[in-house]
């Protein structure tokens, strides 16, 4: 009997059906019927490619239950990843349970399934790696007698049947887990599944992002997007310059990122097999930058005399050039993923249009007052430095709008406009022969009464006009968490689990759309969350057996 | 109103010697309260006195109240004066100040119906309503979807209409924590048992108390609101208030009497029979009436008074047995105020402050901008409004959010709340010491969202 199943059958004892959902008009008016029902894939989320769940099932013991390398894995003892994941992953299916010692003369029950073996079939298991863009993370699953065998490619692929079979466990009405006879076949449909996060508008404490990478994993997603500076702050403790977090930090000790901290970050996710692709905004989203760095921005003029505010990055001075090209090379060292974010959206002109140098050199250039010219000239230069430290990039938007010269693998990123726009976007991109990444419906920043995730659920990023061979150029997508409102206090409950709506638009089958299945598995879904310490908000009433208690 | 100086002591004794600052820490700083009455050992009231005065000067500190819970309050206020230097030195100003509330009742609704909420997480929202000066915690504990008051009279209450018998529910020794919890920091706690709607929970652990609902002539197995023709009713009505006045020492109690829909009681024949029999012809407004004066009649007849929410009041203005109406409805809520306190009742305002629906926090401004008097009317019919109060329902809220869904948006509406109007009319004079209200909030341990880009010197840790 699976979980829903089983959950179903409490409900009909204790409760009129229909507790979870059938909603009288309240106090503020939002009234969608939702009624939760058991779903045939159980808790499953995201749900994967192929999935044959049967009646019969097996027990699982916290006493005898282990999970172990195949005999024939490239990967063995020695793979860290592997051997953490393996006790990441016994303690989410045992959770709180005892493991008292056997008891004698134990004998293992016909019904009990003792093993799970990991095998990973490729000589090279990629276990000290790091993941890419192009890593294959497909797996196969299969829960049966006389152990359970979860096969991958790939250690990646490894760590998300991990996660599934972690899913497929549920609990009966006497405390035992359970799990039944399964088979799955599991792949991404797009191989770039993230979250951004901002660690400039506030300063988010290590363990904050920790958790929360943790989380991307229970789901999936892959990318941690590392915002890390912008306007109000330079958290980031660079080496080379350590001026720029000494005086751009909120506070140069306690609201900064220090190398091992930045270390820290990338092992913990590399080890969940997680990618952290840094971006460092330029030449707008640039404040904080200079005041460590002074020459960098530009002044501002009124009339012939300086305001003394700044404004962009100055895209006229030598010095910039040599700075970025120092300071990249840092970047690129520190941040081992193939792609770094360089920004380059929202630049404001009126700075640069103020500046009487900066006209002058517009005079030289030719650029008559299009100061697109000028953004692009700056961009140009700041491409070439940073492909020559062999990365590649990726951009916001705007870059692509204004024409500048892109290398042909960069990766540009959606983000602005109506649905038609963005739409728009992803067609003319494409057709241009870029990959793109959707974010524009998925700004979790932008909250709203009611039960938001459907809609989150339902953007698509290969919902535009265009040939097959356009769809293939879309690698995905990241729901994006913008700070101005959000720190430690508030982050996890406003991205959970509305973020894993989109992570099951990322991960699972094009036509897996069906939005009442998805309430039936996703509310499961927030409650394992929960129960594994992760404060995801309500989707609407109903409770979780174990309740949050990180109050 | 208070006087500030600009001269700042230490806390311990400070003395300039030779022109030098020098130390000393032999003499302990000290804070002196006198009461005037002792009512250490009681409960708050909705007439308790919260006025206080204060004077901060060398090495001491008076307090002085009329009243233990005028203590409370001004003991927040000192700790509020309190500030650290860059080297962690404590200081306080010399200081002199005389305050009381403009309002009365300032109270947080939390709903533990639509999500169950831990005892824990009640009593953090109850430390930071301290700190906020709020006085009356508006447990919203039963409704729709689930019963998670353990009811001693009817067990069966919870044992059948909680979200899980053992595990979702409050017993009293819960609720006593609660009580007793708020009674130290000074709060009342007013239960509201929500009926004739919003009852859908009650029918499973008391069958025969809902309507049934018909469709052609036959039982459909759904159920209505509470049904208003039986006697049972009112007999069981009678039995579960008194049990909820003695467990509940506030003397209020809220009764609801919101969002009744009249469709069950229409299909159902016992309850036309009724209607006909009662000479209501066809408006079952004046059932819900006569359901609604029986229940505040039963409520009064156990030394409680009740409060209401206004569509008791809009759907029978005539009634006279109540006292006290709570305005919810969006639009032109001092419209309704008006009209209230125009019949005499007294009103407590939620209209404004809504604050379940989430926004980004810069709304903080539009809890502020409230003006609760701004309506044509005589001093004594002002005076008819005792206050306000933050609803915080719980259909997408529970223990994950509630605390950065509250905080410290909802510290917009204590200042509104306890503060002269005039001195705090200007949002902009208000976000600085708002923003760094929010930073000693956090630094207390609560959840408190921001409200805008920046930090505090000790972020919230995880």
């Amino acid at each position: 009997m699976d979980a829903a199943l089983q959950c179903a059958l409490l409900l009909v004892l204790v409760l009129v059906p229909g507790f979870c959902g059938a909603l009288q008009p309240n106090h503020t008016g939002a009234g969608v019927e939702l009624k939760a029902e058991p779903s045939q894939f159980g808790s499953l989320w995201p749900l994967p490619q192929q999935v044959k769940i049967t009646a019969a099932s097996f027990k699982l013991s916290p006493v005898s239950f282990v999970i172990v390398d195949g005999a024939g894995s490239s990967a063995g003892p020695s793979c860290v990843l592997l051997q953490n994941a393996y006790r990441r992953y016994y303690e989410y299916v045992f959770g709180s349970k005892r493991k008292t010692g056997p008891t004698k003369n134990r004998r293992t029950d016909a019904s009990e399934l003792t093993e799970l073996q990991v095998w990973i079939t490729s000589a090279d298991s990629e276990c000290d790696g790091y993941p890419s863009l192009k890593s294959d993370e497909s797996y196969e699953l299969s829960v049966d007698q006389p152990y359970a065998i979860l096969k991958a490619s790939k250690v990646w692929g490894a760590l998300h049947g991990l996660e599934t079979f972690s899913q497929l466990v549920f609990e009966d009405k006497y405390g035992s887990k359970n799990i039944n006879l399964t088979n799955i076949v599991d792949f991404p449909r797009f191989a770039h599944r993230g979250i951004l996060l901002d660690t400039s508008r506030h300063f988010l404490p290590i363990k904050v992002i920790l958790d929360n990478i943790e989380t991307m994993a229970m789901n999936k997603m892959n990318v941690f997007h590392w915002h890390i500076v912008d306007d109000p702050s330079f958290p980031y403790m660079s080496r080379n310059f350590p001026q720029l977090s000494q005086k751009g930090a909120y506070h140069p000790y306690t609201h900064v990122y220090t190398p091992a901290d930045v270390k820290m970050v990338i092992e913990f996710a590399r080890l969940r097999g997680i990618r952290v692709i840094p971006e460092f905004d330029t030449p707008g989203h640039t404040q904080s930058w200079g005041k460590g760095q002074p020459d960098l921005l530009t002044p501002c003029y009124a009339g012939t005399k300086p305001t003394g505010t700044f404004g962009p990055v100055n895209p006229i001075l030598n010095t910039t050039y040599d700075f970025m090209q120092q300071f990249f090379k840092e970047i690129s060292t520190v941040f081992p993923d193939a792609y770094i974010h360089l920004g380059g959206d929202e630049v404001d002109f009126t700075c640069w249009k103020s500046n009487p140098d900066i006209q002058k050199f517009m005079a030289d250039q030719g650029f008559g007052s299009d100061y697109t010219k000028l953004e692009s000239y700056y961009i140009q230069k700041l491409l070439n430095i940073v492909a020559a430290t062999n990365k590649g990039y990726m951009i916001w938007q705007e870059v692509f709008d204004n024409g500048v010269a892109l290398n042909p693998d960069t990766l540009i990123h959606v983000w602005k406009g109506s649905q038609a726009q963005y739409q728009n976007e992803m067609a003319n991109i494409t057709s241009s022969g870029y990959k793109t990444l959707l974010s524009t419906p998925w700004y979790l920043n932008r909250i709203s009464y009611g039960q938001d995730w459907q809609n989150i659920y339902k953007a698509d990023p290969q919902d535009f006009n265009g040939t097959e061979a356009q769809k293939k150029l879309v690698i995905g997508g990241e729901a994006c968490l913008w700070g101005e409102y959000v720190d430690a206090t508030n982050l996890s409950p406003r991205l959970w689990p509305r973020a894993s709506a989109a992570a099951e638009r990322l991960w699972s089958a094009a036509d897996v759309r069906d939005i009442g299945d998805a309430y039936n598995r996703l509310h499961l879904h927030r409650c394992r969350m929960v129960e594994r310490g992760v404060p995801a908000q309500p989707l609407f009433y109903s409770f979780c057996p174990h309740e949050y208690k990180g109050v | 109103m208070f006087v500030f100086s600009n001269k700042l002591w230490l806390l311990g004794s400070f003395e300039w010697i030779n022109d030098v600052h020098s130390f000393h820490g032999d003499k302990a700083f000290a804070v002196e309260i006198t009461v005037d009455q002792d009512e250490c050992e009681s409960y708050p009231k909705a007439d308790s006195s919260e006025k206080y005065n204060m004077s901060v000067s060398a090495g001491q500190a008076s307090l002085n109240a009329e009243t233990v819970w005028g203590a409370l309050r001004g003991l927040e206020t000192f700790s509020q004066l309190v500030y650290q230097d860059d080297f962690g030195s404590y200081f306080v100003n010399k200081t002199k100040i005389e305050d009381f509330p403009r309002f009365q009742f300032r109270g947080i609704l939390v709903d533990s119906s639509r999500h169950y909420l831990p005892v824990k997480a009640i009593l953090k929202s109850l430390d930071a309503m301290a700190y906020n000066k709020f006085n009356v915690f508006h447990w919203h504990i039963v409704d729709d979807p689930s019963f998670p008051y353990r009811s001693s009279t009817f067990p069966d209450l919870s044992a059948k209409g909680a979200f899980h018998p053992m595990t979702h529910i409050y017993t009293q020794s819960d609720v006593r924590r609660v009580i007793s919890y708020a009674r130290l920091r000074g709060i009342r706690v007013l239960p509201e048992f929500d009926s004739p709607g919003h009852t859908k929970s009650w029918g499973r652990g008391q069958p025969g108390l809902l309507t049934p609902c018909y469709k052609g002539g036959i039982p459909t197995g759904t159920f209505g609101p509470v049904n208003p023709a039986s006697l049972s009713t009112y007999k069981f009505m009678k039995s579960f208030f008194k049990e909820v006045s003695s467990v509940f020492p506030d003397s209020y109690v809220h009764v609801g009497g919101d969002e009744v829909d009249h469709s069950c009681w229409r299909s159902n024949p016992d309850v036309r029979a009724f209607m006909q029999k009662m000479g209501f012809g066809a408006d079952f407004t004046k059932l819900e009436a006569f359901y609604m004066e029986n229940i505040v009649n039963i409520t009064s007849s156990l030394n409680k008074t009740a409060i209401v929410w206004q569509d008791v009041f809009d759907d029978h203005k005539h009634c006279s047995s109540l006292s006290v109406v709570e305005v919810w409805r969006d639009g032109c809520y001092l419209c309704e105020v008006r009209r209230v306190v125009k019949a005499g009742l007294q009103v407590i305002l939620a209209s404004p402050w809504y604050l379940d629906q989430p926004g980004p926090t810069h709304n903080w401004a539009r809890y502020y901008t409230v003006w609760p008097l701004a309506f044509k009317g005589t001093e004594e019919q002002k005076r008819l409004v005792i206050g306000g109060e933050v609803c915080m329902w719980g259909e997408y809220v529970d223990a994950t959010n509630l605390a950065p869904r509250l905080w410290p948006r909802a510290s917009a509406a204590a200042e509104r709340l306890w503060s002269d109007e005039k001195q705090t009319s200007s949002v902009d004079r208000a976000f600085p010491r708002l923003a760094d209200f929010r930073c000693k909030l956090l630094r207390r341990g609560i959840q408190a969202e921001p409200l805008y880009v920046g930090h505090c010197k000790h972020e919230y840790q995880v």
